[in-house]
């Protein structure tokens, strides 16, 4: 938009002067129009259904009402309060399900930076057969959610998994053949498959920086005598801290939210290992019909991320003013 | 080059508002095709071995339908998963189908959304009238003392399938108590060759909701009181889970990895493999086993036993019920259709392929050829079945009991023990759970 507005003609308009700025240039629509749809459907499809969700968190929008929302009672505060209430059942349940996800968050986070970022500086000089590796190293991310997730469903099976085989019947690492999509391991297993699905964007986007650094940083800090993982602290990680900023947000809103991988991984039934927060809450609202009340819940966990998310900012942001 | 990039820019932009009107002209077009009372919308719940079957064994019938009345059915058949979750999105927003296939165990709960016709003295007659079925099958159709919302299609009941060659060369015979089931069961278990004395869906909270009720049942116990407030902590309600849970903790007759079958196939098809010697499930496992290749002449079908001493109650009233979408435009076609498929010839023709049990009064069983079977079902059915509480909190009843249930084998799996106070700690906070639920 801005490119057509300032560009080309910006000299006839000064010479003009005042009368012909007020005319408008043939044209001036065109942008408008163009975004106008875009516009359109972005309220359509975001900002109402926002409201609605924030509006529904207020009423008791409980089986007996979902066929006629109107008649919903309001509910004040009430669905706000079940939810933090911690000594109630559903309460303590959504904390136990709020503090998993931040551990599994920030281990499938972590997890995947690290791998990204080993991957991209182990891509950065150029070799023979780099291509492959980067095609290779992105088909987490270009394969649909629900195929990667299914196959790793079948993979962590107990009786005929392909994990459980490669463990105990060929490298015989592990006695008994281990329940992974039951129980404790549950944590494990889906730290696992998050981290496989998120890495390859953290490669991605580290590569992309990675190139920006000048190849004469290098140079300099190896004539310096600074050995790679030096050149690693000292070169590229402060020339990718704007990089790192943007990604490890993304990463972050987006595992904490999660809901793909543990629900194609676990179905309806939610293991105290795998109890992620977005699953959690789908559960809350859709098994029992309460959609206020899941509503509500919704509400919080987008609170809970605006305040990280900008705590974060203004963090980063300061940091790098300091710096 | 100006004029250019404003005519690219008016051809985009044409495009893209006639594209959405396009969208938009779709989207009523559909709408109105539900409005007229030429067509219907039926969605079917997944009865057959595929939805592809279904729809081999449904669209003859509706092009009866449709030569008979004129009105043209769109059918759509649904997964047993999806199918709650998609009434439930039509329910919230308003677009429906005109008639819908329901669980009967949540016609009380879907009852109370108030988004289904009645079927009050008019429309019941519309039908054919309330006399044609079967009196234990109609009274699943809605909450005592409210007009019923819904109506019999399929009859379903649990039967414990054994495996004739199985009993006959360990020189049993079937079970006709707890007691013996699980003497036998342990008899046929063989952990070396893979072999075990029962199969369980020990992984899906519906059928787990459903065994937790049966065997609660035997033991006297009951999940909501007169005036439809939980009651879970009963003792008979504990101590029938405890038994059923003793099935894999203490009785070891079915393995632990039972504990992510997740569904009911899963379980049937180890029984029709070989690897169980029993399995307890509807009538309509009839389809599965044979799809796997077990003949009918090798298993047998009796009771789920009870413990000596218990009430004989070997099932839930289970099955399939029709209800119309109150906002529906074609009523008239609506009922018809109803009427159409509760009527003799199409019960009669469909109960075949789906293994359903007659839901009208003088219906034949007609799944099986072998008269034992048919007659053991169509017993348990009308004599040994009890309906599943009929209250408006049955589906959380559903979710939360199952899912404890489901979370309860999945520590027995992984080596933790069950004791009855853990049962009773996790039916207390199931029960808190629907009373918080219910109050927010």
């Amino acid at each position: 938009m801005s490119v057509v507005t300032k560009s080309p003609d910006r000299k006839v308009r000064r010479r003009g002067g005042a009368p012909e700025r007020r005319r408008r240039k043939p044209g001036w629509w065109l942008p408008y129009a163009l975004l106008g749809p875009a516009v359109l459907f972005e309220i359509l499809v975001h900002l109402i259904p926002i409201v609605i969700g924030v509006w529904m968190s207020f009423i008791k929008l409980t089986k007996f009402f979902i066929a006629n929302w109107g008649a919903a009672p309001f509910a004040g505060l009430a669905n706000f309060r079940i939810s933090l209430d911690f000594s109630g059942v559903l309460g303590k349940s959504l904390l136990n399900s709020f503090l998993i996800t931040c551990a599994f968050t920030v281990l499938a986070v972590g997890l995947s930076w690290v791998l990204g970022m080993a991957a991209a500086v182990a891509l950065q000089k150029a070799f023979k057969g780099r291509a492959i590796f980067r095609t290779l190293f992105l088909v987490p991310y270009a394969l649909p959610v629900y195929t990667g997730v299914i196959a790793w469903k079948f993979m962590l099976q107990k009786d005929n998994g392909a994990i459980n085989h490669l463990l105990v019947d060929n490298l015989h690492v592990l006695g008994d053949k281990p329940f992974w999509l039951l129980g404790d391991n549950t944590f494990v297993s889906i730290v696992i498959v998050a981290a496989w699905r998120l890495w390859p964007f953290a490669f991605l986007m580290l590569m992309a920086g990675l190139q920006s650094i000048p190849e004469d940083l290098y140079e300099a800090a190896a004539i310096d005598g600074a050995k790679p993982f030096r050149q690693w602290t000292n070169v590229t990680l402060p020339m990718l801290r704007s990089v790192n900023t943007v990604v490890l947000l993304v990463m972050f809103l987006w595992t904490f939210n999660d809901f793909n991988v543990p629900y194609v991984l676990f179905g309806t039934s939610e293991p105290a290992g795998g109890d992620l927060i977005s699953f959690h809450i789908y559960n809350t609202s859709f098994l029992t019909w309460n959609f206020g009340l899941g509503s509500a819940m919704s509400v919080l966990l987008v609170v809970f991320l605006l305040i990280v998310t900008g705590a974060y900012l203004i963090l980063t942001n300061r940091r790098a003013r300091r710096a | 080059m100006k004029t250019s990039k404003t005519l690219v820019g008016i051809a985009a932009a044409v495009a893209l508002t006639l594209t959405t009107a396009a969208c938009g002209n779709g989207g009523s077009d559909n709408a109105s095709s539900n409005g007229d009372s030429k067509t219907l919308t039926y969605w079917a719940s997944n009865q057959g071995t595929s939805i592809q079957n279904d729809k081999d064994v449904l669209k003859p019938e509706l092009k009866k339908f449709e030569k008979k009345t004129g009105i043209k059915v769109n059918l759509e058949v649904i997964g047993w998963n999806d199918l709650q979750t998609r009434i439930q999105t039509a329910i919230t927003s308003g677009q429906a189908p005109d008639v819908v296939n329901i669980g009967n165990t949540w016609a009380a709960s879907l009852q109370a959304t108030g988004a289904f016709l009645p079927f009050d003295s008019a429309n019941m007659k519309a039908i054919g009238g309330k006399d044609k079925f079967v009196e234990t099958a109609l009274k699943t159709g809605g909450a005592p003392g409210k007009t019923y919302t819904s109506v019999p299609l399929y009859g379903l009941a649990y039967g414990l399938y054994y495996n004739k060659k199985m009993f006959a060369d360990a020189g049993l015979k079937p079970p006709t108590s707890w007691q013996e089931l699980v003497t036998d069961a342990k008899k046929l278990t063989n952990p070396k060759k893979d072999v075990h004395g029962l199969a369980l869906a020990a992984g899906s909270y519906t059928e787990n909701a459903h065994f937790a009720f049966i065997n609660a049942a035997q033991d006297g116990g009951g999940w909501f009181d007169s005036k439809g407030q939980p009651t879970f902590t009963k003792a008979g309600n504990i101590s029938g889970i405890k038994r059923y849970l003793d099935l894999m903790q203490t009785d070891k007759v079915a393995p632990t990895s039972n504990a992510q079958y997740d569904n009911g196939t899963k379980s049937v098809n180890d029984f029709a493999n070989g690897k169980a010697a029993m399995v307890i499930n509807q009538n309509n496992a009839d389809n599965s086993i044979r799809s796997q290749g077990m003949k009918p002449n090798e298993y047998g079908v009796v009771p789920f036993p009870a413990p000596t001493g218990g009430q004989p109650v070997a099932s839930h009233v289970a099955g399939i019920n029709l209800s119309v979408f109150k906002n529906t435009d074609n009523k008239a076609g609506a009922l018809k259709f109803v009427k159409f498929m509760t009527s003799k010839d199409v019960q009669k023709t469909l109960d075949k392929p789906y293994s359903a049990l007659p839901v009208l009064k003088d219906g034949k069983v007609t799944f099986t050829s072998k008269a034992k079977e048919a007659k053991t079902f169509q017993k348990i059915y009308n004599t040994m079945s009890k309906p599943l509480p009929l209250v408006a909190n049955e589906d959380q009843f559903e979710s939360t009991v199952g899912k404890a249930m489901n979370k309860m084998f999945a520590q027995i799996a992984t080596g933790k023990s069950i004791t009855k106070s853990d049962i009773k700690q996790a039916l207390s906070t199931a029960q808190q759970q629907v009373a918080a639920s219910s109050a927010g």
